[in-house]
């Protein structure tokens, strides 16, 4: 494929289809994230956005389709094995372990590596995933009375802690009000700079011009334009997805 | 808190204490000890899966009983240790496969399906022993006393005790305590969660079915209706819950009272005794959702560390 990305890309699905009952959430998606980039997964409520980034993570079964990552063949393969191989994700609404302190939420992504770090570096490493973003002083905090986005903050720390190769985002920025949006785009601009991919389903405008690098857009279940932000948000079966139909106007 | 040396101390004087009970207490009190330890070992090893998991097993029976049967089988013609290798090793294969099937399902079908268990064994032995053996009941002949009993009992609630102490410090433990808060999570953490939840249900089911089999010489006749008696399961959850599943030392606070009371219960209202148990029950699904180990914890509640838990 011709592009400005070079080389293999890290993840790629190739005709990823996935239905519930009659309704085809997924449909043939063909999706494609370069080492290094940050791709955009936009489109409508109900477009199968989210569906797209379970069926990628192993929390659903693709009826059919392909999914490759970083060599291996993942589709249907079951979720924790996927979580070992290298792709991390947090969820459009945020979980994270209440019933546990902060620390140990972000040792839960340590702990269960295929080769698992020896006692003492996993403590240095919950630090520092904990600095990382921005929650040190928070460590013996208990979970369910820490804010909104101190909560997505540890979930993005427990992501991390998987040492991630891929990083899926299901709208982490969603709910955020104006400074700590900026504090959040800057921190998925800092994890970029450090070379993880990234594919995040995203409403915020601000945060999808800023981030994203390419944009693919479902609606219904079908990818209905790719590209950089600026020419996709111009295509006009982006525009109608959005919009409606110009006769409607 | 008290400090680990002290416990281990405590411990160990509250083991030899209880150690010494046979040489202090007549044959109705041992007997009564007996029932105490068997609902104590029971119900902690029910915890140890239900508790992190929140699982609700009625499969106590189906192990209990398969281990009763095999000493029924058995103990005539093997030497006692083991006749309950033999016993623990069948309890393993029983969990394995069990565990494999059902523990894909959630919430209400797998109570369900454990309920069902206990039936579908009793109905097999049933089966066997009309169509192939021609034998309904065996005489238990092995040549263990009360008070044998008693210790194989203590040594097994100390084992079971440790076992779960072990699991809690853990990485296993760690990953069950996550598939509770969140299994889908745990998941996304790289925890294969139904080898998790197989291995612990097995640990599990292994001790409940020793304690079957140890418990098997105290009826001198055994027919499939009383070692798969249905009623051990509802006991066993009752007395876990009532003391709080989600502690190793919670099941015990629930057995010891609860044990006391069916003994109470039936001796003195042999025919209303049931009924007597059910509204138990009710009250305290009402009064205590979380236990006595929930009441004594109604201070302030911190979230547990468990930096030293991975070591």
């Amino acid at each position: 494929m011709s592009g400005p990305q070079a080389g293999t890309p890290i993840l790629e699905t190739r005709a990823l289809t996935r239905t519930f009952g009659g309704l085809v959430a997924v449909d043939r998606l063909d999706l494609t994230v370069y080492p290094g980039e940050i791709v955009g997964l936009l489109g409508p409520n109900g477009s199968g956005k989210t569906t797209a980034l379970n069926l990628i993570s192993g929390l659903l079964r693709p009826d059919s389709g392909a999914i490759r990552f970083n060599g291996h063949d993942i589709a249907g393969a079951p979720a924790y094995r996927i979580a070992r191989l290298g792709i991390a994700r947090t969820f459009q609404l945020v979980r994270v372990l209440d019933g546990m302190s902060c620390a140990d939420n972000v040792r839960a992504g340590l702990a269960f590596h295929r080769h698992p770090l020896p006692q003492a570096q996993i403590e240095e490493r919950v630090q520092a995933l904990l600095r990382r973003v921005g929650l040190e002083a928070q460590a013996h905090r208990s979970v369910p009375q820490m804010t909104y986005i101190d909560r997505k903050r540890l979930e993005l720390a427990r992501a991390l802690a998987l040492a991630p190769k891929l990083l899926l985002l299901d709208e982490w920025l969603a709910g955020l009000n104006p400074s700590e949006l900026q504090t959040g785009i800057a921190l998925i601009r800092s994890l970029k700079a450090e070379g993880l991919p990234i594919l995040l389903v995203e409403h915020v405008m601000d945060a999808i011009r800023s981030l994203c690098d390419r944009c693919v857009v479902m609606n219904g279940g079908r990818k209905i334009a790719e590209g950089s932000v600026n020419a996709v948000l111009a295509d006009p079966a982006v525009v109608e997805a959005y919009l409606g139909a110009p006769a409607d106007a | 808190m008290i400090g680990a040396p002290a416990a281990f101390v405590l411990a160990v004087a509250v083991v030899a204490a209880l150690a010494a009970v046979p040489f202090l207490a007549d044959a109705y009190y041992l007997a009564l000890a007996i029932s105490l330890l068997q609902f104590t070992v029971l119900s902690t090893a029910w915890g140890l899966f239900s508790g992190p998991t929140r699982y609700i097993s009625l499969a106590t029976a189906a192990f209990f009983g398969v281990g009763a049967y095999t000493v029924a089988v058995l103990g005539e013609v093997l030497p006692w240790p083991l006749v309950l290798a033999i016993a623990a090793a069948i309890g393993v294969l029983t969990a394995v496969v069990v565990g494999f099937s059902t523990l894909r399902l959630s919430g209400v079908y797998f109570v369900i399906f454990t309920f069902g268990l206990a039936e579908l064994i009793r109905q097999l032995v049933v089966w066997y022993e009309v169509n192939k053996s021609r034998v309904l009941g065996r005489y238990v002949f092995a040549d263990i006393t009360q008070t044998d009993i008693y210790w194989q009992l203590l040594a097994l609630a100390v084992v079971t005790f440790l076992v779960g102490w072990a699991i809690a410090r853990s990485r296993l433990g760690f990953a069950l305590r996550i598939i509770g808060e969140d299994e889908t999570v745990a998941r996304h953490c790289g925890i294969n969660t139904t080898l998790a939840k197989v291995v612990l249900f097995t640990v599990s089911a292994t001790i409940m079915t020793v304690a079957g089999a140890i418990m098997a010489p105290r009826w001198t006749y055994i027919e499939p209706s009383i070692a798969f008696n249905a009623m051990i399961s509802f006991q066993v959850v009752i007395m876990a819950l009532l003391g709080g599943a989600h502690r190793l030392w919670g099941p015990v606070l629930g057995a010891v009272p609860m044990t006391l009371l069916f003994e109470f219960l039936s001796a003195r209202f042999p025919s209303t005794f049931t009924i007597i148990m059910g509204v138990v029950f009710l009250l305290i699904v009402y009064a205590l959702p979380r236990g006595v180990v929930g009441l004594l914890a109604r201070l302030p509640r911190r979230p547990r560390e468990t930096s030293e838990a991975l070591r």
